[in-house]
């Protein structure tokens, strides 16, 4: 009992962390420039895909494909955020998730296109397959390597922002927009290079998600939910925020799984109404 | 000695280490007209906020008449006759001048929540509005949408939207903010005109409209009010010309 | 002063709102299916459906500036509230109608309680919250609502005890459309009310009503209640007129796809609903051949461009040509 209790905090945790890694660029944009992009998982997905493609058909090995899976997100998010978002920076709540919306299903239909609606195979390196066995405890080996990569990610972010020029810039930038532009910081530069880490991230998390979850076309709608859930009870611009809520998350919903199938996604939309309505800015959010 | 129009005992409020507001004490006497005073950042306009509603105090009461509204909510003050005009402009851009008017004094009369007969219909609502168009001289342009309006124009629409809720007590937070001077003399027209029931606090950096228009002054810097007094008294008090440096003025 | 005579602004504000000849000729153009086009009166029905539950959305969006993600959670509901009536022995069209209104309309009330207190990201998230918390239930509860497998046993009787459901759809459209112009009038009626008027106010400046004494809460619970009732009504004729209810009704892809149809008619415009619907559904209808992912991309496509280009939708876009027009002559 106890250790299935156990492996499902672990395998929770897990799944937990590539909820984080896919969802922190989102909260930081969002609580830097109340940007709305609902689009944020179609670069998850192209990230997955670029995966895919590198590995298979090019013979990559895996891990060499995440970088390439992290900087194609990172370059067209960038094309995407000079043609279209700029545009709409000013603009309303509504419009902007319009248009991101409108990029989804864009992005859905083209992955359909190219891809095909099937789930996308996957050939992992075998240090990465089975488990490895921890003081009598065995754990997937998988899951280990992306909750390492995930702290790894994390330590490198904080510290980035805690260390660095360009993390105070990004701190004034979400902390107060109009003061930061006063002190002379170019908050549209910050915007831009965050909005481009945070859609690498994104990359990223979808070329890790394929072993977790598997990827498909509907990739950017099915998570972008989840991904919604987590920024929006971790609170906006919150690094912490997202952890905490991404794990939380990750927990309750293989805890709901495996203990009251059931209930299927019942828990955790309720989880995150009854969150939002306590903390409408989110668990770490401010204003 | 009659009870003050608007009274507040005590107010506080910090934002964490930040304190916008220590012990503010202040008597408004009906009929009235105060000037608040000082310096970008002494708080003027988060006493505003704190004394409409729109802020939550740490501590202190604030009264209207003789009525606590400490706990009510904002449009509850306005209802009780406590009112305030923005600095910058929070008007409807889409709805003609007309519309908005007639808005705030159909919410005033309580026609605002009955969704069966059309607008026009309620014709006294309609001409309240349209006679305090007319008196700000807003008649003519009234069925422009506001963000059509020019800058001045849009101030009185401030002002109007605030008189169609028949004050007791008036906030005006800026009245004059942007106005060129070719335009401020009607804006301080219609200020001058206004009713003696009605008591006034009004934030000015201008000097000379503030000793034109107010009977007494409150300094308030950082948060905290510094000194209270008639025009006379304030011109001559050192403290006031260290917080303006030798006495010279914001234009 | 008694005013015995109808001023010039009364006269004004009583001309923004009067019935407009397009108007008169376009609702007297929704009669032509049934002399044009009658082999297609059921998917006029639909389109008179989707035109309704649409209407209801710009009441909260268009006017109130409400973003909904989950507004098909009362679609839904009236929908099965409908057919479970008519499954367990009640098929009387009108007054399972009235039964679906009131059902829909107290879940709205309720919820109403809860959307009137958040703004922004929050309230978007809770609106979509709650759409999801419905559908999921909606699944679970598969001994109620058939799960995935739809109501079946929606036995509908005759409308006015003389004219029957059939395969034609007349009984269908003659009905849809009734229900769909009388909807229509009460909105009309709405929007053009002092209520009307506050609701714009609350879209057009949220921190400024207070400011005139407006108990913005209080407005924003009523209209959503109306909007809920609406929506509720639309979902229930669907139940009615084809005989079944799926779990789709009340699923997030259909709190999408009014979302869209409304911004492409363009919110706030009273006709942008209803113009959204006619269009998009009878190109869906056009294109029913076409793969699924296909039509997604146009659609994304064209939502993008809406976005960007015709920002008021396609009604906005027209009513600025007219200006523009206007402005030249």
């Amino acid at each position: 009992m106890i250790a299935s209790a156990f492996g499902v905090l672990f395998d929770g945790f897990a799944y937990g962390m590539l909820l984080f890694i896919l969802s922190v660029g989102l909260s930081v944009t969002l609580g830097m420039m109340n940007f709305v992009n609902l689009a944020h998982c179609s670069f998850a997905m192209l990230g997955g895909f670029v995966t895919v493609t590198v590995t298979n058909e090019l013979g990559w090995p895996f891990l060499a494909s995440l970088p390439v899976a992290f900087l194609s997100a990172a370059l067209v998010s960038v094309a995407f955020e000079r043609v279209l978002y700029r545009r709409l920076y000013g603009a309303s709540d509504l419009d902007q998730c319009l248009l991101t919306i409108g990029i989804v299903f864009v992005s859905v239909a083209v992955a359909a296109y190219i891809y095909g609606t099937i789930q996308q195979p996957l050939n992992l390196p075998p240090y990465l397959r089975g488990t490895v066995s921890i003081l009598g405890q065995s754990f997937g080996a998988y899951r280990l390597f992306l909750i390492g990569i995930s702290i790894a990610i994390t330590v490198a972010l904080v510290a980035a922002l805690e260390y660095t020029r360009f993390g105070a810039q990004v701190r004034a930038a979400v902390d107060n927009q109009r003061m930061a532009r006063g002190l002379g910081i170019d908050v549209d530069r910050v915007f831009a290079v965050t909005f481009a880490l945070g859609s690498g991230l994104a990359g990223l998390g979808g070329a890790l998600a394929i072993e977790i979850v598997g990827l498909d076309h509907a990739f950017a709608f099915t998570y972008l939910i989840y991904v919604l859930i987590v920024v929006a009870v971790g609170g906006l611009g919150s690094i912490a925020g997202s952890f905490v809520a991404a794990s939380v998350l990750g927990i309750s919903d293989m805890a709901g799984k495996y203990y009251f199938p059931e209930l299927g996604a019942f828990l955790i939309y309720f989880v995150m109404v009854a969150l939002l309505m306590w903390r409408p800015m989110g668990l770490f959010g401010r204003r | 000695m009659s009870v003050s129009a608007l009274s507040t005992r005590g107010l506080d409020k910090s934002f964490g280490s930040l304190v916008v507001a220590k012990d503010i004490a202040l008597d408004l006497p009906q009929g009235e007209r105060y000037a608040l005073i000082g310096p970008n950042g002494a708080g003027k306009t988060t006493l505003i906020n704190l004394i409409t509603g729109m802020l939550r105090p740490d501590k202190g009461q604030i009264f209207l008449g003789d009525k606590e509204i400490t706990a009510l909510k904002p449009d509850e003050r306005v209802k009780c006759g406590l009112v305030r005009t923005f600095q910058i402009n929070t008007l409807f851009p889409h709805l003609s001048a007309l519309e908005a008017v007639t808005l705030a004094v159909c919410e005033r009369r309580g026609y605002a929540g009955s969704w069966w007969q059309e607008l026009p219909a309620y014709g006294d609502a309609v001409e309240e509005a349209y006679a305090i168009l007319v008196s700000l001289r807003l008649g003519a342009s009234c069925y422009r949408p506001t963000h059509e309006l020019a800058y001045g124009q849009q101030r009185l629409l401030e002002i109007a939207l605030a008189l169609a809720t028949q004050p007791k007590v008036l906030l005006l937070d800026e009245p004059a903010a942007g106005v060129p001077q070719s335009e401020s003399a009607e804006l301080f027209a219609v200020i001058a005109n206004l009713s003696q029931d009605i008591a006034v606090l009004f934030i000015e950096h201008d000097m000379n409209v503030v000793f034109r228009f107010a009977h007494r002054i409150i300094v308030m810097v950082g948060g905290r009010i510094l000194v209270q007094g008639t025009p006379q008294e304030i011109a001559a008090d050192m403290r006031v010309r260290e917080v303006y440096l030798g006495g010279a003025h914001h234009g | 002063m008694a005013l015995s005579t109808v001023t010039e602004p009364q006269r004004y504000l009583a001309a923004q709102i009067r019935w407009q000849p397009i108007e008169i000729a376009f609702w007297l153009a929704t009669l032509l299916p049934f002399v044009l086009t009658p082999n297609y009166l059921v998917l006029a029905s639909h389109i008179a459906i989707t035109a309704l539950f649409a209407l209801s959305l710009d009441l909260i969006l268009g006017y109130a500036g409400i973003v909904s993600l989950g507004h098909a959670a009362y679609f839904g509901f009236g929908s099965y509230t409908a057919g479970l009536i008519a499954k367990w022995g009640w098929g009387e069209p009108l007054t399972g109608l009235v039964l679906a209104a009131a059902a829909a309309g107290a879940l709205g009330y309720v919820t109403s309680f809860i959307i009137a207190r958040f703004r922004h990201l929050a309230l978007i998230m809770i609106t979509l919250g709650l759409g999801l918390l419905l559908a999921e239930a909606a699944n679970s509860a598969s001994w109620l609502t058939g799960g995935a497998d739809g109501l079946q046993g929606v036995r509908m009787w005759t409308l006015f005890g003389v004219f029957p459901f059939d395969l034609y759809g007349t009984t269908a459209y003659s009905y849809s459309l009734v229900v769909l112009f009388l909807a229509f009038l009460v909105a009309r009626r709405l929007i053009n009310s002092p209520f009307g008027l506050a609701l714009r106010g609350i879209r057009e400046n949220a921190i400024r009503m207070p400011a005139i004494g407006a108990p913005s809460p209080a407005h924003i619970r009523k209209v959503y209640t109306i909007a809920a009732v609406m929506a509720g009504i639309a979902g229930a004729l669907l139940a009615q007129t084809t005989e079944t209810v799926s779990l789709e009704t009340l699923s997030f892809a259909r709190s999408a796809d009014v979302l869209v149809i409304l911004i492409l008619g363009g919110a706030g415009r009273l006709y942008g609903g209803i113009v959204g619907a006619i269009i998009y559904m009878v190109a869906r209808d056009q294109f029913s051949g076409m793969n699924p992912q296909y039509w997604y991309f146009w659609i994304g496509t064209l939502l993008i461009a809406v976005v960007i280009f015709l920002p008021n939708g396609i009604l906005g876009g027209m009513a600025r040509l007219v200006r523009s027009e206007r402005g030249r002559a």
